[in-house]
C-alpha cells in the first residue's frame, strides 16, 4: 500500500507538479489569452486552458465571459476535461440559462453513453444545473438512467430525483419519479436502497404530511437488510429514515432494536450516534419490566463513552447528545463520571460541554470527586471555562445538599484569590445557595460584603443587592449599603435596578423607620423616571401595596420563598422529547428545535417520541419523569413547576385579601389567555431575578397557605417553542426580556385615574402619613403599629456590675441578637481616678455553652469619669453546664487593676435561631410525638395585641407562627421555636378578642426550657 | 445535507469551493459587504467569505466547531493551517459531516500526501474531482480510497473494456466495496500491530482520577483473491465462553467497548462476538478498541514541588517503569511545566538529558532508553521574576511521553485465520506478523 501510495505520488510529480501555477495569473488581458487557448487544436492545450478558467473561478475572478468557449470544449473522449468543463457550467449555467441550452444535446448524448461512468456523470451532472429551461430535457434520460441496468447509474440517478425536485417539485410529481425512486428501495443494491432512502427522505421532509417514505413492516425489513451490506454514510442514511418509523407494538420495536444493536460497535460514529437516536426513540415503546429493556440500557453506555475518544470536533457534537441523553435518561452513564473529567489539553469547547455533564451527572456517591475536580478548574486560564467552573460548584451545592457545606468553603477560598470574575461569579452562586438553604450560610455575608466594590458585572451586583435586600435585617448598614447603589440608578441595568427596587422595599418593610426617605427615593425613580415598563410596573405594585395593604404587602414581598428545584437549566421536556429524536444533527447541537435554524417548510414538522404501548403504561417508573407521555409536569413537591399557582394568588390579591383555597380553575380560553398575558407580566414584576421560564420562577410571591401541594394551572406543555426561543441561549442566569404590553402598566395600576394618583403621589404622600387610613401607609410609619416586624426583643439595658463592687468599674449591659449574631452589648464607666487599660472577659461554664466569639474590644484606655460601649460578638460552642436558673451566667472581666465577678441572666430568646419555623406536617407530629407530661401552661394578663400583631411582634424575636386556626371567636396561634443546641419548642398560644389574657401551652423534649421560653413571651409581647 | 465545501489556507484564502445547494448563498450575512454581484457565483462568495470573516479572522479564540452565521451553519476541521469548512443550511447530521471532513483529508492524503497549501493547490483538479464523486448534491458516497483510485487517476482515463467498467461500479457500489477483485500476490502475508495509547490522569498523591487504554489493531494485508478472515483476541467474554471446558492459563482481559472497520460483520459480532471480515487490501484499521481494568501503568511520576519565597521553586520528580525488566521503553520524554515569569531554571538529572525551554514553559527531560523496574530523577530550582500578578500560577500538569514493546491492556492476539477457498492458498502458508507497541496518550499527574 505504502509503495503503492510512493508509486502515485511519483507518477504526479512527473505532470502535476505545477497545478498550482494556475493561481498566480494576474495579467492584464487574461480572459482574452485563455479565449484564445481555449480554442486551440492543441488538446493539451485546451485542457491546460481550462485548469486556469477553473482556478480563476476558484479565488473568485468572474469568468463567465468565456462560457461559450468553455462548452465548446465539452466534446471530447477526455474523462478528466469532460469533468473540468462541468465543474464551470454547474457554476455559471445560472447566470447564463440561454447559453447553457447549448450543453444539453452534450448532456443527453453522454447519458447513452456506453461507458456507467459517463453516463452517472452526466446525470448527476444535470441534476447539479439549476435552469428550469434545462430540466426539462432532463426527464428522459433521467428515466432511462433510474432503470439503468448498472447500478451506479442507477444510485446516481436516485440522488438525482430530489434535485430536480428541489428545482421543481411539481415535475418530480408529474413525471412521476417519485413512484419509481419507491421502486428503488427494493432494489438488489445496498447503495442504490441508501441513496433512494435519502432522497425520499430529504423530498417528504418538504411534504410533511404526505406519505411518502410509507414505512411498513415490509418495507422496514428491507432497510434492515441492506443496513448490513451498505457503506457507512448508507447505513447514516437509513437509520436516520428509520428513526422515523413509529413500531406498531412493542414486539416490532423489540425485533427493530435487536437488529440495529450491532451498529453500535462500527468505527464511524455518526453511524452509533443514528443507531443511538433509533434505540432511545424505539426504547420508549417497551415495557421496563421486560430484560430486554434492561440489557439494552447496559449496552448504549460503552458506544457512547468510546465517541469521547474521537477527534475533538466528534467530541463535541457527541457531548452535546450526551447532555440530552443525561437529561432523558439519567441511569445510562450515571456510573461513567470519569470519562468526563476535563483533559488539559482538552479545547475549549470540549472541556465546556463536559462541565455541564458532569453537573447533570454528581451525586451524592461521587460529589466529593466532582468537587476536588471542580476546584482544580477554577485556577485554569480561560476565563468562560473558571466562570463555568465556579458557577458548577455552586450547582453542586444546590443539587446534593451534603455537599453545600464544603462548596460554600471552597467558594469562599476562591473570593479569597480576589480574581475579579472569580469573585463575581462565586456571588452570583452563593445567592442560589441561600436560596436553597435559608438561614444556613449567613456567616459568610460580610465577607461578601467586602468586595461589594469590585463588581462591575450587573448580574453579581445584582445578586449581591439581593442578598442585602433577603437579609437586611441582619446587616446593619443594609441601608447605606444599598443607598450607594441607588445613586447610580439609572445607569444600572435593569435587572440591577429591578432588584434594587425590590431589595429596598424589602428592607424598608424590615426597618421601617430609617428607611422611609430611601423607599420614596427607589419608588419615585423607578415610576417616574424611567422608561422601562417592567420597572414602572413592579414600582406601582409595590407603592400600591405599600399603601393600600402594607400587612399584604408584608406577606407578598417577604413571604416565604419557594424552594429553587434542584436541576438548573434542564431542558423543557417536549423540547427535549424533541431533540432526541433529532439526535446526531445539527438540532442537538444547537439544543433547538430544527424550525428556530432552518428556513423553509423543511424541519417544521415536530418530532415526537412514541408513546408506551402495553403493559408498559402502567409501570413507568417516576424517575423517566413524564416526558414520554408529554402530559402532566413532574410536580415534585419542593419545585414550583409554573408560575401557574402564583398567578392565582396574585390575582386574588386584587380582588380579596389572599384566602386559603387553591388557585381558580381557568374555565375558558379566554381567562387563559388574559392569565397567560399577566403571568408573563407578573413574573418580570415580581421575579427577583428575571430568568428563562424553563427554570422555576424565583420570584417573591406568596406561597398559598393551603396545605394541599400547588397545583398548577399551567402545564410545561403549554409552552409553544415560539415563546421560549431563548431557552437556548446560555441557558441559566441570562436574562429574559418580557415586554408586556404598555397597557398593561396600567391595567396593574387600576384605572387611568388610579395611575394619574400615583403619578402626584411622591408629593401627597407625607400628607396621606398622617391621614388615618385603615390599615394604610400611616400604619406602616407607626412603629408600635399593626403588622409591622419588630427587631428581636432587646431588655433595657440593666447595671451587672456596679462601680462600689468593683474598683470602681461599673458595667450595665444587655443582651440581643443581631443578624443571626448573639451579642453581649456592654456599657463600662470608669468611675475612680485612674486610667483602666487591658480589659478582658471569660465567661464560666453555662446552660447553652455561651463564650464570647472575641476577645472584648476596648482598644483605647478609659480615662477617669469616661464611659465605653462596647459589643462582644458570642458563640454558642463553648462548654455546656446545667445552670440555675438555666439563664444563668457568670461572667468574670479583668483589667490592669484586678479580675472582676458578676452574674446575670440573659433573655432565653436571644438564642432562637432563625430557621426555627417548622413544616407543617413536622409540627403536626412533633405535637402529637412529645408526651403530654412535657406540656406545660403559662397565663399571660394584661396583653392588649390581636393574634395576628402578636405573631408578627413574636416572629422578630425567631418565634415562628406556623398556623392560625379559629374556633368560636378564640384565635389558636401554633408556634414553633428553635433554639440554639437545636432544642424545639412548640407552642400553642390562645387569644380571645376581648379578653387581655392569653393562655399558652408549650411543648418541649426539655422541658426545663420551658419557664424561661414563658418569660420570653412575655417580655416580648408586652414591650 | 451539506450544501458546500471549501478550503481555505490559513489567510482565509480560498483554495477550493465547491457548491452543492443553492440555499447557502442566501446571506445577508454580517460583516461581508461584497459587492453584491448578480451572478449566482458572486451570491456563493458571501458565505464563503462568511466564514472567513467570523471564524478565520475571529479575534478570539475559537470556541465552537460548528458555527451559525445568518441561519447558516459552518463545520470546520483544521489540518496543520488548512481550514476545511462544510456549509449548511439544513437540518443535517452533524456527526456525519465531521466524519465526512475526516474522510476527506484521509483521502486527499492517501492521493498526494500531507494536507499542505502548496500540495492543494498542485492537485486542485483531482480534488474536484473527488469532491464531485464522493459527495453527490451534499449526501457523501463511497470514500473509500481503494475503491476511488481504481477509477479516479491522474493519468486520465484510458479507454477501459467494457468488463473493467462494471467491474469498476460493482466494487464502487457493491456490497465489498472497500475490496477489487483479483488481486495476486506471490507471497500471501499479513502484518498486524496493537497500537495503543494509554492514558492517565494522576493526583499529586498518586491516586489514579482516571486511565483508559485506547488501542486499534491495524492490519497490513497482501493476501490474493478475496479471503475471508477471522480474528482472535483474549476478550474476557469469549474466554470465558470457551474456557469452561479447556484449561486456558491465558490471561483475559475485559474490553469495554470497541468498534470495527466496515469490513467487519457487525450483526456476526454482536451475536456470537466473532470478528470475521474480508480486509481491504493494504493498510485498514480493522478495530478500536477502549480498557479501562486491570490497566498496566507502565510509568510512575512522583512530583514535588516546593515554593521558597515568592521568586523560587524546587521542583522535584522521580520517574520509576513499572514492567518487566527485560523489556525497553524507548522515546521517554518528561515535561515539567514552569510558570510564566520564570527568569533561569538549574536542572540536575540522573539519566538522559534535560533543558528548559523558555519558549514552551517547560522544562523537558529526554531519555533514550530505560529498562523495567527502574527508577530516575531530576530535580531543578526555577527563579521567578517577580510580579504582582494576583492570580496563582494554575501549576499545569507534567505529561509523559514514551513508547513500550507491550500492550498496556494486557490485549494478546490469539489468533488471525485466513480462508480462501477459490484460491489454493491456506491458512499455513500466510505469513504473519504481529508486534504490539504502548504509547503513551494523555498521560498527565498534577502537582
Amino acid at each position: 500500500m505504502e509503495w503503492a501510495n510512493q508509486l502515485c505520488e511519483n507518477r504526479q510529480f512527473g505532470s502535476k507538479m505545477t497545478d498550482s501555477k494556475y493561481f498566480t495569473t494576474t495579467k492584464k488581458g487574461e480572459i482574452f489569452e485563455l479565449k484564445a487557448e481555449l480554442n486551440s487544436d492543441k488538446k493539451e492545450k485546451k485542457k491546460e486552458a481550462v485548469k486556469k478558467v477553473i482556478a480563476s473561478m476558484t479565488v473568485g475572478k468572474d469568468v463567465s465571459a468565456l462560457f461559450p468557449d468553455v462548452v465548446n470544449c465539452m466534446q471530447t473522449d477526455n474523462l478528466e476535461l469532460k469533468k473540468l468543463v462541468y465543474l464551470y457550467l454547474m457554476n455559471y449555467a445560472k447566470s447564463q440559462p440561454d447559453m447553457a441550452i447549448m450543453a444539453v444535446n452534450t448532456f443527453v448524448k453522454d447519458c447513452e453513453d456506453a461507458n456507467p461512468l459517463i453516463r452517472a456523470l452526466a446525470v448527476r451532472t444535470m441534476g447539479c444545473i439549476r435552469v428550469d429551461k434545462i430540466t426539462e430535457y432532463l426527464c428522459e434520460p433521467l428515466r432511462k438512467c433510474l432503470k439503468d441496468e448498472d447500478p451506479y447509474v442507477r444510485k446516481t440517478a436516485a440522488v438525482c430525483v430530489a434535485k430536480l425536485h428541489d428545482i421543481n417539485a411539481q415535475l418530480v410529481e408529474d413525471q412521476g419519479f417519485l413512484d419509481t425512486l419507491k421502486d428503488l428501495i427494493s432494489d438488489s443494491n445496498p447503495m442504490v436502497v441508501a441513496n433512494a432512502v435519502a432522497a425520499l427522505s430529504e423530498i417528504a421532509e418538504s411534504h410533511p404530511n404526505s406519505n411518502l417514505l410509507d414505512l411498513n413492516p415490509q418495507s422496514i425489513n428491507k432497510l434492515l437488510t441492506a443496513l448490513n451490506e451498505c457503506t457507512e454514510w448508507g447505513q447514516i442514511f437509513i437509520l436516520d429514515c428509520l428513526a422515523n418509523y413509529t413500531p406498531r407494538d412493542d414486539r416490532e420495536s423489540q425485533s427493530i432494536c435487536e437488529r440495529v444493536t450491532p451498529r453500535l460497535s462500527h468505527a464511524n460514529s455518526a453511524v452509533v450516534l443514528s443507531a443511538v437516536k433509533v434505540l432511545m426513540k424505539f426504547m420508549e415503546m417497551l415495557p421496563k419490566d421486560l430484560d430486554y429493556y434492561s440489557t439494552l440500557l447496559k449496552k448504549l453506555a460503552p458506544p457512547l463513552v468510546t465517541l469521547l475518544s474521537a477527534e475533538p470536533e466528534l467530541q463535541y457534537v457527541a457531548l452535546r447528545n450526551i447532555n440530552l441523553i443525561v437529561q432523558k435518561r439519567p441511569e445510562i452513564l450515571k456510573h461513567e463520571m470519569k470519562v468526563f473529567f476535563v483533559k488539559y489539553n482538552d479545547p475549549i469547547y470540549v472541556k465546556l460541554e463536559k462541565l455541564d455533564i458532569m453537573i447533570r451527572l454528581a451525586s451524592q456517591a461521587n460529589i466529593a470527586q466532582v468537587l476536588a475536580e471542580l476546584k482544580e478548574y477554577a485556577t485554569e486560564v480561560d476565563v468562560d471555562f473558571v466562570r463555568k467552573a465556579v458557577r458548577a460548584i455552586g450547582r453542586c451545592a444546590i443539587k446534593v445538599e451534603q455537599s453545600a457545606e464544603r462548596c460554600v468553603s471552597t467558594l469562599l477560598d476562591l473570593i479569597q484569590t480576589k480574581v475579579n470574575y472569580v469573585v463575581q461569579e462565586a456571588i452570583v452562586v452563593i445567592k442560589d445557595i441561600f436560596r436553597k438553604y435559608p438561614n444556613k450560610y449567613e456567616s459568610v455575608i460580610a465577607t461578601l460584603c467586602e468586595n461589594l466594590d469590585s463588581l462591575d458585572e450587573p448580574e453579581a451586583r445584582a445578586a449581591m443587592i439581593w442578598i442585602v435586600g433577603e437579609y437586611a435585617e441582619r446587616i446593619d448598614n443594609a441601608d447605606e449599603l444599598l443607598e450607594s447603589f441607588l445613586e447610580g440608578f439609572h445607569d444600572e441595568s435593569t435587572q440591577v435596578q429591578l432588584q434594587l427596587l425590590t431589595a429596598i422595599v424589602k428592607l424598608f418593610l424590615k426597618k421601617p423607620t430609617e428607611t422611609q426617605e430611601l423607599v420614596q427615593q427607589v419608588l419615585s425613580l423607578a415610576t417616574q423616571d424611567s422608561d422601562n415598563p417592567d420597572l414602572r410596573d413592579r414600582g406601582y405594585i409595590y407603592w400600591r401595596l405599600l399603601s393600600t395593604d402594607p400587612v399584604a404587602a408584608k406577606e407578598v414581598v417577604l413571604a416565604e420563598k419557594p424552594l429553587i428545584s434542584e436541576e438548573t437549566d434542564l431542558i423543557e421536556p417536549t423540547l427535549l422529547e424533541e431533540l432526541i429524536c433529532h439526535i446526531g444533527t445539527l438540532a442537538s447541537v444547537y439544543h433547538k428545535p430544527p424550525s428556530a435554524f432552518v428556513e423553509g417548510s423543511r424541519g417544521v414538522m415536530h418530532k415526537r417520541l412514541p408513546a408506551r404501548t402495553g403493559s408498559g403504561e402502567s409501570t413507568e417508573s417516576p424517575d423517566v419523569g413524564t416526558a414520554a407521555g408529554g402530559s402532566a409536569p413532574e410536580a415534585a413537591p419542593s419545585i414550583i413547576p409554573s408560575q401557574g399557582d402564583l398567578l392565582g394568588d396574585l390575582l386574588n390579591l386584587d380582588m380579596a385579601p389572599p384566602t386559603t383555597s387553591g388557585p381558580p380553575p381557568p374555565t375558558t380560553g379566554m381567562q387563559m389567555g388574559g392569565m397567560d398575558l399577566l403571568g408573563g407580566g407578573l413574573d418580570s414584576l415580581m421575579g427577583d431575578e428575571s430568568e428563562p421560564p424553563h427554570v422555576p420562577p424565583r420570584t417573591d410571591t406568596p406561597r398559598s397557605p393551603s396545605p394541599q401541594p400547588p397545583s398548577p394551572v399551567y402545564t410545561h406543555t403549554d409552552y409553544t417553542y415560539t415563546d421560549y426561543s431563548h431557552t437556548d441561549s446560555p441557558p441559566d442566569h441570562s436574562p429574559t426580556e418580557h415586554s408586556p404590553p404598555a397597557e398593561l402598566g396600567g391595567d396593574i395600576g387600576g384605572s387611568p385615574a388610579m395611575g394619574a394618583g400615583f403619578g402626584a403621589a411622591p408629593a401627597v404622600m407625607p400628607a396621606s402619613l398622617n391621614a388615618p387610613v385603615g390599615g394604610g401607609l400611616g400604619d406602616l410609619f407607626d412603629l408600635g403599629g399593626v403588622g409591622m416586624p419588630m427587631g428581636a426583643y432587646i431588655p433595657p439595658k440593666i447595671v451587672w456590675l456596679p462601680a462600689m463592687k468593683a474598683k470602681g468599674l461599673e458595667i450595665s449591659g444587655t443582651f440581643a441578637r443581631r443578624a443571626g449574631v448573639i451579642q453581649m452589648e456592654l456599657i463600662l464607666t470608669n468611675k475612680a481616678m485612674s486610667v483602666m487599660t487591658d480589659f478582658a472577659i471569660q465567661f464560666n461554664r453555662n446552660s447553652f455553652g455561651l463564650a464570647p466569639a472575641g476577645p472584648l474590644q476596648v482598644l483605647t484606655p478609659l480615662g477617669p469619669n469616661q464611659t465605653i460601649e462596647v459589643s462582644l460578638p458570642l458563640s454558642t460552642v463553648g462548654p455546656v453546664m446545667k445552670m440555675d436558673p438555666l439563664n444563668n451566667l457568670q461572667v468574670a472581666v479583668k483589667n490592669n487593676i484586678d479580675v472582676f465577678y458578676f452574674s446575670c441572666q440573659y433573655p432565653i430568646s436571644m438564642l432562637f435561631v432563625e430557621d426555627g419555623k417548622m413544616e407543617r406536617q413536622v409540627f403536626l407530629a412533633t405535637w402529637k410525638d412529645i408526651p403530654n407530661d412535657n406540656e406545660s401552661q403559662f397565663q399571660i394578663k394584661d396583653c392588649h395585641l390581636n393574634s395576628d400583631a402578636a405573631s408578627s411582634k413574636l416572629q422578630g424575636s425567631n418565634i415562628f407562627t406556623i398556623a392560625k386556626r379559629t374556633v368560636e371567636g378564640q384565635d389558636m396561634l401554633y408556634m414553633s421555636i428553635k433554639l440554639s443546641n437545636g432544642i424545639w419548642v412548640l407552642a400553642e398560644l390562645r387569644v380571645q378578642a376581648g379578653n387581655p389574657n392569653y393562655t399558652i401551652s408549650l411543648k418541649c423534649r426539655a422541658p426545663e426550657v420551658s419557664q424561661c421560653v414563658f418569660q420570653c413571651y412575655e417580655a416580648v409581647l408586652k414591650n | 445535507m451539506i450544501g458546500g465545501l471549501f478550503i481555505y489556507n490559513h489567510k482565509g484564502e480560498v483554495l477550493i469551493s465547491r457548491v452543492y445547494r443553492d440555499d447557502i448563498g442566501k446571506g445577508p450575512f454580517p460583516n461581508c459587504f461584497h459587492k453584491v454581484g448578480s451572478t449566482e457565483s458572486y451570491r456563493m462568495r458571501n458565505a464563503v467569505d462568511a466564514f472567513r470573516v467570523n471564524v478565520i479572522h475571529a479575534r478570539q479564540q475559537v470556541r465552537s466547531p460548528v458555527t451559525n452565521i445568518a441561519r447558516t451553519s459552518f463545520f470546520h476541521v483544521k489540518r496543520s493551517n488548512i481550514w476545511l469548512a462544510a456549509v449548511t443550511k439544513q437540518n443535517v447530521n452533524a456527526a456525519m459531516v465531521f466524519e465526512f471532513l475526516y474522510k476527506m483529508c484521509d483521502v486527499m492524503t492517501a492521493y498526494f500526501g500531507k494536507i499542505s497549501e502548496e500540495n492543494i493547490k498542485n492537485n486542485f483538479v483531482l480534488i474536484y474531482e473527488l469532491l464531485d464523486e464522493i459527495l453527490d448534491f451534499g449526501y457523501p458516497q463511497n470514500s473509500e480510497t481503494g475503491a476511488l483510485k481504481t477509477f479516479i487517476t491522474q493519468t486520465g482515463i484510458k479507454s477501459q473494456s467494457k468488463e473493467e467498467q462494471s467491474q469498476i461500479t460493482s466494487q464502487v457500489t457493491g456490497q465489498i466495496g472497500w475490496r477489487r477483485e483479483g488481486i495476486k500476490y506471490r507471497r500471501n502475508e499479513l502484518f498486524l500491530d496493537v497500537l495503543e495509547s494509554v492514558n492517565l490522569l494522576m493526583s499529586p498523591q498518586g491516586q489514579v482520577l482516571s486511565a483508559h487504554v485506547s488501542g486499534r489493531v491495524v492490519m497490513k494485508s497482501y493476501l490474493s483473491g478475496m479471503p475471508e478472515c477471522k480474528f482472535g483476541m483474549n476478550d474476557k467474554i469469549v474466554i470465558d465462553k470457551q474456557g469452561k471446558g479447556g484449561a486456558t492459563e491465558e490471561q483475559s482481559i475485559a474490553i469495554d467497548d470497541c468498534t470495527f472497520h466496515q469490513c467487519v460483520r457487525l450483526s456476526k459480532f454482536d451475536a456470537e462476538r466473532s470478528i470475521s471480515f474480508i480486509p481491504p487490501d493494504g493498510e485498514c484499521e480493522l478495530m478500536r478498541y477502549r480498557t479501562t481494568k486491570d490497566i498496566i501503568l507502565p510509568f510512575r511520576v512522583i512530583p514535588l514541588v516546593r515554593e521558597v519565597g515568592r521568586t523560587k521553586l524546587e521542583v522535584k520528580v522521580v520517574i520509576k517503569s513499572n514492567f518487566k525488566p527485560s523489556l525497553l521503553a524507548q522515546k521517554i520524554e518528561v515535561r515539567i511545566p514552569t510558570p510564566l515569569n520564570t527568569s533561569g531554571v538549574q536542572v540536575i538529572c540522573m539519566k538522559g538529558k534535560a533543558k528548559y525551554k523558555a519558549s514552551e514553559n517547560a522544562i523537558v527531560w529526554k531519555i533514550k532508553r530505560m529498562a523495567g523496574m527502574k527508577e530516575s530523577q531530576i530535580s531543578a530550582e526555577i527563579e521567578l521574576l517577580p510580579t504582582n500578578d494576583k492570580k496563582k500560577w494554575a501549576r499545569p500538569p507534567i505529561s509523559m511521553n514514551f513508547e513500550v514493546p507491550f500492550a498496556p491492556s494486557g490485549l494478546k492476539v490469539r489468533y488471525l485465520k485466513v480462508f480462501e477457498p477459490k484460491l489454493n492458498y491456506s491458512d499455513h502458508d500466510v505469513i504473519k506478523w504481529v508486534r504490539y507497541i504502548g504509547r503513551s496518550g494523555i498521560y498527565e499527574t498534577r502537582c
